[in-house]
């Protein structure tokens, strides 16, 4: 009995003391040659060499490995990537931050947080040496292109199953009003604006829609059974019947990219109404009190480059802001984009948007 | 010469020794929890770097306030309720009795703790708009206690099954002998005895309602805020600090007063043990304990089963694809890093969370058992206690965004270090280990201690002999709860993960966030393999559970 006690203890012991080192020695593994963190312990050079240029942005960061080992053999620098949460985790990540950031270069903040990061002093002046012809017309009101780069541009829209349509011979809605008619009743399905980005530019195409009329329009939303999930996976994937889940609502919001992903044998199966769209632009800006300013600059520069920003659709499902960017052929296809899109000015939405999220929450519980 | 015959308990006396023993675990607290925590309320109440206590204190006048605080009290303490009501015939049949495969059940009663609670909320929404459909709970708050209790029976059945399993059954079989009946040796023997393992467990649930996020969110369709969603709102959307602070506060109040009311129903020490029970056959008597064991498994099984058959469809069609595809990066490039890789990190950083929480959690509760001998070391041994208790309860973004806000200049520049992730978890681990160890320790008369020191034991001998069997177990049960909490810790993780190193939970999320059904199909697959890899690894936890520890 005692051996075997004896015996469990050493076991224990020996995998525990192995397993943790191995830990330790993964943080500082092969991998990371150019130094990311370097763990504790090791030399007192803990703190990202000047080589390190660290990215903080969300989730939903994603560039091709290869583009980017191409961008650090050429300029000798080493991108650091942080990722977490949305635009609006991120945008206050940033303001909190301010002055001491965790990062020298930010990507995501869009035009609904813009003017919260600008009026908080979070980002440094830079304006790219070449910034292509058509890129500032995304410039956020008040700062044209000074502190914040745009690099890409999306649009949040009502989709259709057109299949589903099809086979319950309904003309699928194309407008806003529509979707308060009895004909779709207990159809539509959106990430609620208080907690998903997609949501708040929702709640911003029907304030810019209805103007102040706009709770009364999502009181007949809801009287028609509108179903509001907490974020975009929920909505899309366990309710839209297109979506992973199989749900049972064949309207949902979502992107204008969207159809280019529902294509099966040459013909997608759901449609983006063009005339309920929010724009989205998202923008790069320097970082106050950065410690690698020039990797920083070279790091948005590269945004704008012609790879990066054809690389922008497949990574990030976003379309790129530098104009004659060739899109893959799928997105030619069957993303279209509006051409009048909804919108809201980004100072507008920054005094109005605890009054509007109260109100909305006002309206949607009931 | 004397001295060292001095039995450990009488030599780790008085409050030097008992900070000594506590130097360590509070220090850690101290500057990962409470330094990041206070940062972060103090932004709260300053604004704009002048103090504006008023402002703070208007925020509680709010309705809403009112409305998200009586909401999470009345659930969380609901579940808590339903969670023991369903908890503590499991811990007893699957700790007392023989019943086939218990083991295999033990460890997959804490599958739901690691499971990521969006995946947990889709399975159980399929439930309740599919086959469940019949019983209109989608969207009501059912559905939010039915994802509290999913998630917390572990709790409930492991704590109190570890302190039932080391319970000497002598004192209730001369009850019966003297006529007892079985009620009745229940409520004046074994109810008493267990009652420090039920405050403990009730009181880690409790918070663990009450500062659960992603369940009221899903479950509840947004229709409803408890403090824990409101307080997310406020500080990653709004930026409304001074709201933010007032419910934290709010949330530190709760906890506070939980703690109070947990400390006085708990007594302070129960001495009986020493001849480890030897599960039984299950008896006619034992029917009731065994049905609504087989509910509650049944209840478990139910979203898990839901999750599996999703995890194993492709287009309708049974396949392994979403398996194959764990070891890629999804489909238009959703990670960074294949799954495998979030998966080997996942469990290397689990063990060094463990370890940590293990280490740590031992130190606090030797301490807070020590006997004390006057009134104020008692109350210092109580806030000790409470003190460890706190990480449960305040919100993880308060917390993550401390990390931000604090740890960011030296001699603190702790931001970066790649240690944070492990020490944010073991600090969610900690109180459950406690919890697990104190009443084991309080359990220890005090008396066995001395008579191996007058046989002539050292004091280390005699912790080898008296406090080592007793707590083997345990400390073992706290081991697996400790790697499982890590496993699946999610709030402070996603905060401090990098993207190189994110663990299977932030990848399980990532993949949900991002369009394909491949996707979707790899982060039900991914979390299928989490609860496996849970469940493994408890299976071998409970092997290395040692019968009987007598001759040591």
């Amino acid at each position: 009995m005692r051996l075997r006690a004896l015996a469990t203890i050493g076991v224990t012991v020996l995998l525990a003391t192995t397993a943790c080192s191995v830990s330790t020695k993964n943080d500082s593994g092969p991998d990371d040659t150019t130094s990311a963190p370097v763990p504790s312990g090791s030399t007192a050079s803990a703190a990202p060499k000047i080589k390190d240029v660290v990215l903080v942005t969300h989730d939903s960061w994603s560039l091709p490995k290869k583009l980017v080992a191409q961008w650090e053999q050429q300029t000798g620098y080493h991108l650091v990537v942080r990722s977490n949460g949305d635009a609006g985790k991120l945008t206050n990540k940033l303001v909190l931050t301010q002055g001491n950031p965790d990062g020298d270069v930010s990507f995501g903040v869009d035009n609904t947080f813009a003017t919260r990061a600008l009026k908080a002093n979070v980002f440094a002046p830079y304006t790219p040496a070449s910034v292509p012809t058509g890129v500032s017309g995304y410039d956020v009101e008040g700062d044209g292109g000074q502190h914040l780069t745009p690099i890409d541009h999306s649009d949040v829209c009502v989709n259709v199953d057109t299949t589903w349509f099809a086979a319950h011979h309904l003309t699928p809605p194309t407008t806003l009003d529509d979707l308060t008619k009895p004909a779709y009743k207990n159809l539509f399905v959106t990430p609620g604006a208080s907690t998903s980005s997609p949501g708040m530019a929702f709640l911003l195409a029907t304030i810019a829609a209805y103007g102040d009329g706009w709770q009364s329009y999502w009181s007949k939303l809801m009287a028609n059974g509108a179903e509001i999930t907490d974020g975009w996976d929920q909505a899309y994937e366990v309710e839209f019947t297109q979506g992973g889940g199989k749900g049972k609502r064949p309207i949902v919001l979502s992107y204008d990219s969207d159809p280019a992903y529902t294509v099966k044998g040459g013909t997608t199966s759901t449609q983006a109404l063009l005339d309920t769209c929010f724009t989205e632009v998202e923008y790069a800006g320097v970082l106050t009190g950065a410690k690698n300013v020039p990797g920083a600059e070279a790091f948005i520069e590269w945004l704008l480059s012609p790879q990066v920003q054809a690389a922008l659709p497949r990574s990030m499902y976003v379309f790129p802001v530098v104009p004659g960017t060739p899109l893959p052929a799928d997105w030619t296809r069957f993303a279209k984009q509006p051409t009048n899109p909804l919108t809201v000015s980004p100072a507008e939405i920054d005094a109005n948007r605890e009054k509007w999220l109260q109100q909305w929450s006002d309206v949607t519980s009931r | 010469m004397e001295r060292r015959h001095l039995p450990l308990g009488g030599r780790l006396r008085g409050p030097v020794t008992l900070l000594a023993l506590a130097a360590v675990p509070v220090a850690v607290l101290a500057v990962f929890f409470v330094l990041p925590v206070v940062g972060m309320v103090g932004r709260g109440f300053r604004p704009e770097g002048h103090w504006d206590v008023g402002g703070v204190l208007d925020v509680l006048a709010r309705p809403q306030v009112h409305r998200v605080l009586w909401f999470t009290v009345w659930t969380s303490t609901a579940a808590t309720a339903v969670t023991l009501v369903l908890g503590l015939p499991a811990a007893y049949v699957l700790h007392r009795l023989t019943v086939p495969l218990r083991r295999v059940v033990r460890a997959a009663l804490l599958v739901p703790f690691v499971l990521p609670t969006v995946v947990v909320g889709v399975a159980f929404r399929q439930l309740f708009t599919g086959p469940l459909a019949r019983l209109h709970v989608d969207g009501t708050p059912w559905a939010i206690l039915a994802g509290l209790v999913f998630f917390n029976a572990a709790v409930v059945v492991r704590a109190v099954g570890a302190a039932w399993e080391s319970l000497d059954p002598r004192p209730g079989e001369a009850a019966a002998a003297l006529g007892a009946s079985p009620g009745t040796v229940f409520r004046t023997v074994t109810l008493p005895a267990l009652r420090p393992a039920i405050v403990g467990a009730g009181s880690v649930v409790f918070l663990f309602c009450a500062t659960s996020f992603g369940v009221v969110l899903t479950l509840g369709g947004l229709r409803y805020a408890s403090v824990e969603t409101e307080i997310y709102l406020l500080t990653t959307n709004l930026l409304d600090l001074q709201g933010a602070a007032a419910l934290s506060l709010l949330q530190l109040l709760v906890v506070v007063a939980l703690l109070l009311i947990g400390a006085r129903t708990r007594p302070m020490r129960t001495s009986t043990q020493r001849a480890p029970a030897r599960p039984r056959r299950p008896r006619r008597g034992d029917l009731p304990q065994l049905a609504v064991t087989v509910l509650l498994l049944a209840f478990v099984a139910l979203p898990l089963a839901t999750l599996l058959i999703g995890s194993l469809q492709v287009d309708g069609h049974w396949s392994l694809a979403n398996y194959r595809a764990l070891d890629s990066t999804g489909s238009h490039q959703a990670l960074l890093e294949p799954a495998t890789t979030a998966l080997n990190l996942s469990l290397r950083i689990a063990v060094d969370a463990t370890l940590l929480a293990l280490t740590l959690g031992l130190l606090v509760a030797l301490s807070v058992t020590r006997r004390a001998r006057t009134r104020g070391e008692r109350r210092l041994r109580g806030i000790l206690d409470a003190l460890f208790m706190l990480p449960l309860g305040v919100s993880a973004v308060t917390l993550g965004f401390g990390f931000l806000v604090t740890l960011d200049r030296p001699p603190l520049d702790l931001r970066d270090s790649p240690w944070l992730v492990p020490i944010a978890q073991a600090l969610v681990a900690l109180p459950l280990v406690v919890r697990t160890l104190v009443p084991a320790l309080l359990g220890i008369d005090d008396r066995q201690r001395q008579a191996a020191a007058s046989l002539g034991a050292g004091p280390w001998r005699a912790v080898l002999v008296v406090d080592v069997p007793v707590l083997w177990r345990p400390l073992l049960a706290s081991a697996g709860f400790a790697f499982a909490a890590s496993l699946g810790e999610f709030g402070a993780t996603s905060f401090l993960a990098r993207d190189e190193n994110a663990t299977l939970p932030v990848v399980i999320y990532r993949l949900l966030g991002h369009p394909g059904a491949m996707n979707y199909g790899m982060a039900l697959a991914a979390s299928c393999v989490l609860a496996a890899t849970t469940a493994v690894v408890m299976l071998v936890v409970e092997r290395l559970r040692v019968p009987s520890l007598g001759v040591l």
